[in-house]
């Protein structure tokens, strides 16, 4: 054998290998190891903790739904009666808008909170993502679950945490898994089922909430300050506003999410 | 002595550059669907050779499945060739696609364990065009046409069609690359949009040359049709595909008429670019190159193409 095909060979060869050994966690651009953090901020004082709530309200009328095919995977179609709409935008009675992520942007400074031991949990039911929209705290365990009697993949696309894919067949032990850096927003898809998408909004603070039927929002616990209010919305983007609290008192903050002015 | 044509073995080859066509399609359908990750591993899915065929994963392991019936062909052809060729540059070709079947493999097993890395997807939907006009090369070169001799026709003008051939098979390969990385996000629509204006301005320019200069050359004339009309068939379908993408793009997964655009779409974009890489094939069988010698056709020396 010539030198020139033994090379060939031993190209071919190492190709095979590096994709056969590869996992199915894409090698991450940033280092794993979280940022060296600056010095620890005064811990909240429980006695003087303020709360800023509100309501998302959607001013463009109630758009239609888009609704979702399940008929690529019979098992999918057999767990709904009725028909399945996308939670991409779901405008509630009130005029609100459900599965807004609303978070503390600005404010905090360098004050550093304990990762809560309790797993958030995601789960695959109804060839759907229960919960749509989730918050976490950075190194937060994530549980998530396969409820449903077909196979799942689940495939979060960070662009600051590492990018995984893992199937999930029915009956298959939940998957624990976290994610070390502050991101906003993950999504997270089955490339089995191109209508799952959910999202995961991971921050270093527990302040964050997801608007539910009635449009509402809590952030409880907060030190006295000013902040910045962000609230997220899959399709139309971030809106802001800036809020001072003083010791004990809550004060609302409502926003108004409209296709034009979101995301500006 | 040319030897005598062997036609199973051509009927081989073309079957095996058809399941090649087959397998772009299947290719399009898994990007169109967005199916490239719905089996996470590689080269079992799910673990097992058939993995339960609902959602995406019909896509993709059908695509898996597909390329293993195309690998199958493509290894029999290469042995075949090898057996009973007697063109030994034919026999090479045959390994070579051997080769690059392997490679397109193995980048496809890449593409799944790393999770799309664009540049290795591109590659992946680059490499399989260049494999089709790979096959179907090896069917035209297996077929009775190629044997026959016959005199070739004088080229006096500039650029010699030659040159003119080979710059349109490279313009839609080109082509195709904007296309693929537009596909795959990694490129906007506008250097699309302006390579099909050049490649319809190439394959306009080298049609007419052929049908006006060179008529009386069957095998030009038939491929320069051929590359027209499939020409003037995928700008149409590129603007539906287009179109379909826009109107598709509020739906909460992919719709069935941009599937089927996208995917008729890409077939057609290899149907066109294997079609001038065989007009090319053609002008160098039946059209003399600058400064060669028309009586060179019959010598000893060419008696082996």
């Amino acid at each position: 054998m010539t030198t020139r095909k033994l090379l060939g060979s031993a190209t071919i060869l190492a190709l095979v290998l590096l994709a056969a050994c590869g996992g199915a966690e894409k090698p991450a651009e940033v280092a794993e190891k979280p940022a060296a953090e600056a010095p620890a901020g005064p811990p909240v004082d429980p006695a003087t903790a303020a709360t800023v709530t509100g309501k998302v309200v959607y001013k463009d009328g109630k758009p239609q739904p888009n609704r979702i095919r399940m008929d690529a995977d019979a098992a999918c179609a057999a767990m709904h009666g009725t028909p399945v709409f996308s939670h991409e935008v779901v405008v509630n009675d009130n005029g609100t808008l459900r599965y807004v992520f609303v978070y503390v942007k600005e404010g905090l400074d360098n004050r550093t909170f304990p990762t809560p031991k309790e797993p958030a949990v995601l789960d695959q039911r109804g060839c759907l993502y229960t919960p749509h929209v989730v918050g976490v705290q950075t190194n937060q365990d994530v549980k998530i679950l396969n409820s449903d009697s077909t196979t799942h993949n689940i495939h979060p696309v960070p662009t600051n945490n590492r990018e995984w894919n893992t199937s999930m067949p029915p009956g298959a032990e939940p998957l624990v898994k976290n994610f070390p850096r502050e991101e906003l927003l993950i999504p997270v898809k089955c490339n089995v089922h191109p209508w799952m998408k959910s999202y995961i909004g991971v921050l270093k603070h527990p302040f964050f909430a997801v608007t539910g039927i009635d449009g509402t929002f809590t952030l409880k616990g907060l030190p006295p300050g000013e902040y910045t209010i962000a609230a997220w919305q899959e399709k139309f983007g971030a809106v802001e506003q800036k809020v001072t609290v003083g010791p004990k008192e809550t004060k609302t903050v409502d926003f108004t999410i409209t296709p034009k002015a979101a995301g500006d | 002595m040319v030897a005598p044509p062997n036609t199973s073995l051509h009927r081989f080859a073309l079957l095996t550059a058809a399941a090649t066509f087959l397998l772009l399609a299947a290719g399009a359908l898994v990007t169109s669907n967005d199916a490239g990750l719905a089996v996470p591993d590689w080269p079992l899915s799910y673990g097992t050779w058939m993995p339960p065929m609902v959602g995406n994963i019909f896509y993709e392991h059908g695509h898996r499945m597909v390329a293993t019936v195309v690998g199958l062909l493509t290894t029999v052809l290469a042995l075949w060739l090898c057996l009973k060729e007697p063109r030994r540059w034919v026999r090479r070709l045959g390994l070579v696609a051997l080769g690059v079947v392997v490679l397109q493999g193995v980048l496809g097993g890449i593409t799944v364990l790393f999770l799309l890395p664009r540049p290795v997807s591109i590659a992946h939907a680059t490499l399989a065009q260049l494999f089709f006009c790979l096959a179907v090369s090896l069917a035209v070169f297996a077929g009775p046409a190629w044997r026959e001799e016959a005199p070739k026709a004088v080229d006096a003008s500039s650029p010699p069609l030659r040159r003119l051939s080979q710059a349109t098979a490279l313009a839609l390969l080109a082509q195709l690359i904007l296309g693929a990385a537009f596909r795959h996000s990694a490129a906007g629509i506008v250097p699309h949009l302006f390579g099909a204006a050049v490649v319809a301005f190439l394959v306009a320019w080298t049609a007419r040359r052929v049908l006006v200069q060179f008529a009386a050359q069957p095998e030009l004339v038939r491929s320069a049709r051929m590359l027209a009309g499939l020409l003037a068939a995928q700008l149409l379908l590129g603007a539906g595909a287009y179109l379909a993408r826009l109107g598709s793009a509020e739906s909460a997964q992919p719709e069935l008429f941009y599937v089927a655009a996208t995917v008729a779409h890409v077939a057609a974009g290899g149907a066109t670019l294997a079609s001038s890489v065989v007009l090319t094939l053609w002008c160098y069988r039946r059209v003399s190159g600058p400064g060669e010698s028309i009586a060179l056709a019959s010598t000893p020396q060419r008696a082996t193409i």
